[in-house]
């Protein structure tokens, strides 16, 4: 059972950084307050202070010693939370990643499907019926960590780690789904792919989305993979 | 303009400049000089901003003809530079002519160095900044460090008027036992019991050490009783010391952005370069300082750099 911290708890992560927590562990209502703090302080960001990276339960704010203190970010924090309005905060926005399953795309279909003992269809249907929250964003650039996979859905990791997992693959491995943005090694049950470029170091924003969005995976028939693969990588 | 031809490249040779803070929420690492304070008055004593691209090189350098004229300053470790096979000092500028040879050997103290050039090391901006993410193959020389046959370019720049160099007794020395002072946390609670022995043990630097991070081995950290071997992943900072299952402390650096395991104490960002100037074999030794102590050192070394910044402008 998690528990919501009444007032956000700071802790100092050396000299320049604070770590901020607002709850013990992975939960939706804990996670969404940090969105919310996420989005005030970057609305209007405190003389200072440098970042403000989200995760799972805390936040973490990057400041200039020179420019501002511990003490008096503190006493921002704790006005922001005090005042803090929700109908302030913009809804979580969803951002559809479109999938093609299964085929060559999802080479371990077959193991969930043995392991669940659900069919292949069924499998892409109960992954692609729901949003999931993006709870944070880590490991790599542009990799999710995402909340809410379906209990049917679990399969163990893969015994033998793949030596390379091509970037947009989609997977899944024991309560956890997401996707790959960059080539990576990896143990997760690979069922499907995104034709999107997730990380495009060149674009003008080089991410398709931030920790508090929601993923919507949508599946897609392989001609149309293949156009858009053409489209978004060559 | 074309200014080097990479002959040699060196084990691990990468653009670099004071990092990408703007994507540490997308899981982009800082990146950038591991050794700020020697990146930035390289930069000072060729004339340009401190927040140039210079290039960092790791224990064996590289071999490189030199294209156009330039003036070039190497500091951080010490590496017995030669230009035409004359000795060059680091912590000095040098000016280098079209058809010039730069060799730097081995690092004698210290474990890295920084290159920087007229002008700042010309590679195109990546998400902001032209620092090295191999991992992910982003920015410096096409997301990697340096391969045979590289051509750098360098940016625009006046060469100077006279060559410059910076006072003997402002060279940091690096050496074998390395004193790190660090703030406790932030997950000091769990380590109640063990941190006074934390800070008075003596750790050895082993070979798994790199921009990620620094492994050491020496007496296991102890755990307090009932806290959780892993925490929930949370984000990093260059300096946390994490310490996994096994008790090991490891000195994460700049190409992390979250972690989940215990971090009991963050060395001091002003002593982070002596981090990056730590071998195989050297050993740390943590020292726990204030929050107050290590704003009023970090003070004195900005204050310090500014000093620097007047005094080569003369």
């Amino acid at each position: 059972m998690t528990v919501l911290y009444e007032q956000a708890r700071i802790r100092l992560s050396g000299d320049r950084a604070l770590l901020v927590e607002y709850g013990d562990g992975i939960d939706l209502v804990i996670n969404e307050k940090v969105r919310a703090m996420t989005a005030l302080l970057k609305k209007n960001l405190p003389a200072g202070v440098e970042a403000v990276v989200p995760a799972y339960r805390s936040l973490s704010i990057l400041y200039d010693p020179l420019a501002t203190t511990p003490a008096g970010l503190a006493e921002i924090l704790h006005a922001l939370e005090a005042d803090f309005c929700a109908a302030e905060i913009a809804e979580a926005k969803v951002v559809p990643i479109l999938v093609c399953y299964g085929g060559e795309f999802g080479p371990d279909i077959g193991v969930v499907a043995e392991h669940t003992s659900l069919q292949e269809n069924k499998i892409v249907a109960i992954h692609a019926s729901v949003d999931y929250p993006i709870y944070m964003i880590g490991f790599t650039p542009g990799f999710c960590y995402l909340g809410g996979l379906d209990r049917r859905l679990q399969t163990p990791r893969r015994k033998t780690p793949r030596t390379n997992m091509p970037a947009g693959s989609v997977g899944l491995a024991e309560s956890q789904t997401g996707m790959y943005p960059v080539d990576s090694p990896g143990g997760w049950q690979i069922i499907g792919r995104t034709p999107l470029r997730l990380f495009d170091p060149a674009r003008e924003n080089p991410f398709l989305y931030e920790a508090g969005d929601r993923i919507r995976f949508v599946p897609i028939a392989e001609a149309e993979f293949r156009r858009l693969y053409e489209k978004a990588w060559s | 303009m074309e200014l080097f031809a990479v002959r040699n490249p060196g084990p691990m040779t990468t653009v670099q400049d004071l990092g990408r803070l703007a994507f540490l929420d997308r899981g982009v690492p800082l990146s950038g000089v591991l050794d700020p304070f020697s990146g930035r008055v390289a930069n000072l004593l060729v004339g340009n901003p401190e927040e140039a691209a210079v290039l960092e090189i790791t224990v064996m350098g590289p071999t490189l003809e030199v294209l156009a004229p330039a003036d070039i300053a190497l500091t951080g470790a010490d590496m017995d530079m030669t230009i035409n096979r004359e000795p060059v000092r680091g912590w000095r500028t040098a000016r280098v002519n079209p058809g010039d040879i730069i060799r730097i050997p081995r690092a004698a103290q210290g474990c890295r160095a920084c290159l920087a050039v007229t002008g700042g090391i010309d590679v195109p901006l990546m998400m902001g900044s032209r620092s090295t993410f191999a991992r992910a193959k982003i920015g410096g020389v096409q997301g990697r460090g340096l391969i045979k046959g590289d051509i750098l370019h360098r940016g625009a720049g006046g060469l100077l008027s006279r060559p410059r160099e910076f006072p003997d007794e402002w060279i940091p020395q690096y050496p074998r036992e390395i004193a790190l002072r660090a703030v406790p946390g932030p997950q000091d609670d769990d380590f109640r019991k063990g941190i006074d022995a934390f800070f008075g043990a003596s750790y050895e630097v082993t070979l798994q050490a790199d921009r990620m991070g620094c492994r050491l081995r020496g007496p296991a950290v102890q755990r307090d009783a009932g806290s959780p071997e892993s925490i929930v992943t949370e984000p990093t900072m260059p300096g946390n010391v994490q310490v996994p299952a096994d008790g090991q402390p490891i000195i994460l650096l700049v190409e992390q952005t979250s972690g989940g395991y215990a971090k009991i104490a963050t060395v001091i960002t002003s002593d982070l370069p002596n981090v990056a100037q730590a071998m195989p074999g050297n050993t740390v030794r943590f020292e726990r300082v204030t929050l107050e102590d290590a704003h009023r050192l970090y003070r004195k070394q900005q204050q310090q750099m500014q000093q620097i910044s007047e005094y080569l402008k003369k």
